[in-house]
C-alpha cells in the first residue's frame, strides 16, 4: 500500500487520497450529485484559494510530514484499540472494539482535521481563524491549535450550546479564544455556522474559516475528510493485527460525519466491511424532535451543499432536536449522502435514552466514559452485534470523551 | 407589467439611474409588505425586490434577519411571496423575487419561474446561486420569460465576473463591498471598481447594492451604476417605527431621499 514506516502514520498517498477508493470528489466538488458550492460569489476566491493551496500542501512531504509530526507529538497518535468485553456482553456476545479518538489531546477527533488546517491557514499566510462549534470540541480543537500556532481565533456558538457545553466554553476562553454566542434561530450549531459564514466574508482576506465537519461548500468536505482519515488507516492496520481480519461493520456516530468518514474511508474499498452511520434521533420521529438528516430527512441545499437536509415542504430548514450538541445539526456531510444513495454506508437513528443508556454503560462495564456523540454509535453497535451474531467484531469509533457532558448526565441520571 | 428593460431604458433616457427598494414578504405584515412596497413605489422607487424568507439567510446582516424572522414567525410561505409579488407589480414597479436557493429548489425550479411569471414578477435574484450550479435556474426563467440576476463581488476575479455576468438578463449586481447586508457609514471603495472590472463583460445595467442607505450615498454610486439597489435601510425604518402609519412615512421619506440621490 504506502511506504510507511513505524514512526510515521502516514503516507503520502494517505492525504493525497486522489482516487485510492475511486471517491474523491469531482472538479465541482460534487460526490455523485452531492456536494457543490452554493455560497455567494464572494467567497467562491477563497474557496479557491483554499482549494488550491490544500492541493499544493497534500502533495508537499513537507506538509505532510509536519502534519504527521504533530499527530504524534501533539495529538498523542496512534490512538489505542481497545477491546471491550463486558461491554459487548449486551450485543450477544459480538466482539466490539473501540477506536479510541477520546484519547487524543482535547478529546476528540476533531484535533485531527484542526491540525491539519491549522497548518494550512498558515501556508495560506492568513492570521485568523474563525469556527462553529456544537459541543464545543471543535471549538476546543481549534482554540488549541491556535495558541500553538499565535494565531487569533474566534469560535461562533449557539447559546443554547454554551450553555450545555459550558466546560468547553471555559475552555476556549482559557485558551485565549474568543466565544461568540449566537442568539438567533434555533441558537445551535446551525445558526453558529451561519455566523461563522457572515465573519468570514467581511475577513476572508486575513481569516481562515477553519470548518469543523464535513460538510459545507466544496472543498471542505474533502480537506476535513483527509485530514480526519488517520481514523481509519490506523484503526484497520490496528484490527488487523489484533484479530487477524477485517471487521465485520465499523460503526460510527453522524452529526456533520468527520468522525464517521475519517473511520469509513480506509474501508470503503473493503466491500466485506459494512459501514453504519448513527445519527441522533433525539425525543421521538416527530418534527423538530430528532436530527435524522439522512434516515428522514430529504434532499435540498444546506450551508453551501447539496446534501440531505431537514425541511419542510418550501425548503425551510427545520431544527434538530439531540441531546447531544454535537450531533444536533439539520443537515449533513455530501459524502455521506453519496455513500448512503449507493448503498455503500447504511444509517440509523439512535434516540437519546437508548445513547444515555449505552453511555452509561460503557462506563459502568469498561470504565470509559464516552462522549454523547459517541454513545450514539455504541448504542448502535449492541444493536448490531445482536444481529450480525457472536462471531461478528464491530469496530466502533469512540469520536470522544465525555467530561463535557458531565452537566448533561449529571441532570439526566440525577447524579 | 414592467419590464426591466423598459425601467433602465427609462432610466438611461432620463440620464439617471434606477432606484431598486428591497423588503422581504411577510415584513413587517403580508399586508403591510405590499403598502410599504406601494409607498415605495409612489415616492420613486423603480424596481421592487421582494425577499423570500429564508430559515438560513447567511449573505444577511442583523436587520434583514430580524425582518425574515418575524415574517416566517408571522406564517409566511411561498403562496405569500406570490401575492405579494402581485399586489407590488399591480403598483406598475417592475416587481423581482430575491431568494437563497434552497426553497426554489425545493419547491421546483420550473414550477417556481412559472408561478412568478404568472404572478406578475420579471426576474430573480438568487446570491447563493453560482453560476456552477445555475443552469437549470437560467433554463426554466427562460422558458418562464423571466430575468436573472446573479452578483459579483469586489474578490471576483475577471474570469468569474465574466461566467457570472453571462448568466445574468436581467442586470448584472455588484456588491459593493465585502460582508453581509446592512447599511454602512460608507459605499466600499471597492464598488465603483468592480463596476469598471464589470463592464467589458457585459451589454447589461450593473447595478450596486449592499451598505447604501442615504441619498448622499445613492448619488455617489448613481454617478457609475445603473442602478442602486436599497435594502436595510428602508427595514430599518420600519423596524423602528412605533405604528404601522408612521412606518410607511419613514420609507416613502427615504425612497424620495434616495429618488433625489439617483438624479443628482
Ligand atoms: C465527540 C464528538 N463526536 C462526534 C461529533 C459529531 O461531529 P461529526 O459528525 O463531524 O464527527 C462531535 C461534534 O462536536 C463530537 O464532539
Amino acid at each position: 500500500m504506502t511506504d510507511r514506516t513505524d514512526s510515521t502514520l502516514l503516507g503520502p498517498a494517505d492525504l493525497v487520497g486522489n482516487g485510492v477508493n475511486g471517491d474523491d470528489p469531482d472538479a465541482g466538488g460534487k460526490f455523485g450529485v452531492f456536494g457543490g458550492r452554493y455560497v455567494p460569489e464572494a467567497l467562491i476566491p477563497a474557496l479557491d484559494e483554499v482549494a488550491a493551496e490544500y492541493d499544493k500542501a497534500r502533495n508537499d512531504p513537507a506538509f505532510v510530514g509536519e502534519f504527521d509530526h504533530l499527530l504524534r507529538t501533539y495529538a498523542g497518535r496512534p490512538t489505542t484499540l481497545t477491546e471491550v468485553p463486558r461491554f459487548a456482553e449486551r450485543a450477544g456476545g459480538a466482539r466490539i472494539v473501540l477506536k479510541r479518538e477520546d484519547l487524543t489531546h482535547t478529546g476528540a477527533h476533531k484535533i485531527n482535521n484542526v491540525l491539519g488546517q491549522a497548518l494550512l491557514t498558515k501556508r495560506l499566510g492568513k492570521t485568523r481563524v474563525i469556527a462553529e462549534t456544537g459541543a464545543g470540541q471543535h471549538g476546543v480543537a481549534t482554540a488549541t491549535a491556535a495558541a500553538l500556532m499565535g494565531l487569533e481565533c474566534v469560535i461562533y456558538m449557539g447559546a443554547v450550546d454554551c450553555e450545555r457545553q459550558a466546560l468547553n466554553v471555559a475552555r476556549m476562553k482559557l485558551l485565549g479564544a474568543t466565544v461568540v454566542p449566537v442568539a438567533n434561530g434555533s441558537q445551535t450549531l446551525k445558526d453558529a455556522i451561519n455566523e461563522a459564514f457572515r465573519d468570514w466574508v467581511a475577513n476572508v482576506d486575513h481569516t481562515h474559516y477553519l470548518f469543523g465537519t464535513i460538510a459545507g461548500p466544496h472543498p471542505f468536505p474533502e480537506i476535513v475528510r483527509d485530514f480526519a482519515r488517520v481514523i481509519g488507516v490506523e484503526a484497520r492496520r490496528q484490527i488487523l493485527e489484533l484479530t487477524g481480519r477485517l471487521p465485520d461493520a465499523v460503526a460510527a456516530a453522524v452529526g456533520g460525519g468527520s468522525n464517521a468518514i475519517g473511520l469509513f474511508h480506509a474501508f470503503i474499498g473493503d466491500e466485506g466491511v459494512r459501514l453504519h452511520g448513527y445519527e441522533a434521533g433525539g425525543r421521538g420521529a416527530g418534527e423538530g424532535e430528532h436530527a435524522l438528516t439522512l434516515t428522514r430527512g430529504s434532499v435540498g441545499v444546506l450551508h453551501g451543499a447539496r446534501t440531505y437536509v431537514l425541511q419542510d415542504e418550501e425548503g425551510q430548514t427545520i431544527e434538530s432536536h439531540s441531546i447531544s450538541a454535537g450531533l444536533d445539526y439539520p443537515g449533513v456531510g455530501p459524502e455521506h449522502a453519496w455513500l448512503k444513495d449507493i448503498g455503500r454506508a447504511t444509517y440509523h437513528g439512535v434516540t437519546d435514552a437508548e445513547a444515555m443508556e449505552a453511555f452509561a454503560l460503557l462506563a459502568r462495564t469498561e470504565g470509559i466514559i464516552p462522549a454523547i456523540e459517541s454513545s450514539h454509535a455504541l448504542a448502535g453497535a449492541l444493536t448490531l452485534g445482536r444481529e450480525l451474531g457472536p462471531e461478528a467484531t464491530i469496530l466502533v469509533n469512540l469520536s470522544g470523551r465525555g467530561d463535557k457532558d458531565m452537566g448533561t448526565a449529571m441532570k439526566y441520571f440525577n447524579l | 407589467m414592467t419590464t426591466l428593460q423598459t425601467v433602465f431604458a427609462k432610466a438611461k433616457a432620463d440620464d439617471r439611474a434606477a432606484l431598486i427598494g428591497y423588503l422581504p414578504a411577510g415584513f413587517p405584515t403580508k399586508e403591510g409588505a405590499v403598502a410599504a412596497a406601494a409607498a415605495m413605489v409612489e415616492a420613486g422607487c423603480d424596481v421592487i425586490e421582494i425577499g423570500l424568507p429564508y430559515s438560513d439567510p447567511l449573505m444577511d446582516g442583523p436587520t434583514i434577519q430580524d425582518a425574515v424572522h418575524r415574517s416566517l414567525t408571522g406564517g409566511t410561505r411561498i403562496a405569500d411571496v406570490m401575492r405579494t409579488v402581485e399586489g407590488v407589480a399591480g403598483t406598475g414597479a417592475a416587481t423581482l423575487v430575491m431568494t437563497y436557493w434552497n426553497p426554489v429548489d425545493r419547491y421546483g425550479a420550473d414550477r417556481f419561474a412559472r408561478d412568478l411569471a404568472n404572478a406578475g414578477g420579471v426576474g430573480t435574484i438568487t446570491p447563493d446561486l453560482t453560476p456552477e450550479e445555475a443552469g437549470p435556474w437560467c433554463e426554466a426563467s427562460a422558458a418562464a420569460g423571466i430575468d436573472t440576476t446573479f452578483l459579483v463581488a469586489p474578490s471576483s476575479t475577471e474570469a468569474r465576473i465574466k461566467a457570472v455576468a453571462a448568466c445574468c438578463t436581467g442586470f448584472v449586481y455588484a456588491a459593493s463591498l465585502m460582508g453581509v447586508t446592512g447599511a454602512r457609514e460608507t459605499v466600499g471603495e471597492a464598488a465603483r471598481g468592480l463596476v469598471e472590472r464589470t463592464r467589458p463583460h457585459t451589454g447589461l445595467p450593473v447595478c450596486v447594492g449592499l451598505g447604501v442607505g442615504t441619498g448622499r450615498q445613492a448619488a455617489e454610486v448613481a454617478r457609475y451604476a445603473d442602478g442602486v439597489i436599497v435594502g436595510s435601510a428602508f427595514i430599518r425604518r420600519l423596524l423602528d417605527a412605533p405604528d404601522e402609519t408612521s412606518g410607511l412615512a419613514a420609507v416613502r421619506e427615504l425612497a424620495a431621499e434616495l429618488a433625489v440621490g439617483v438624479r443628482a
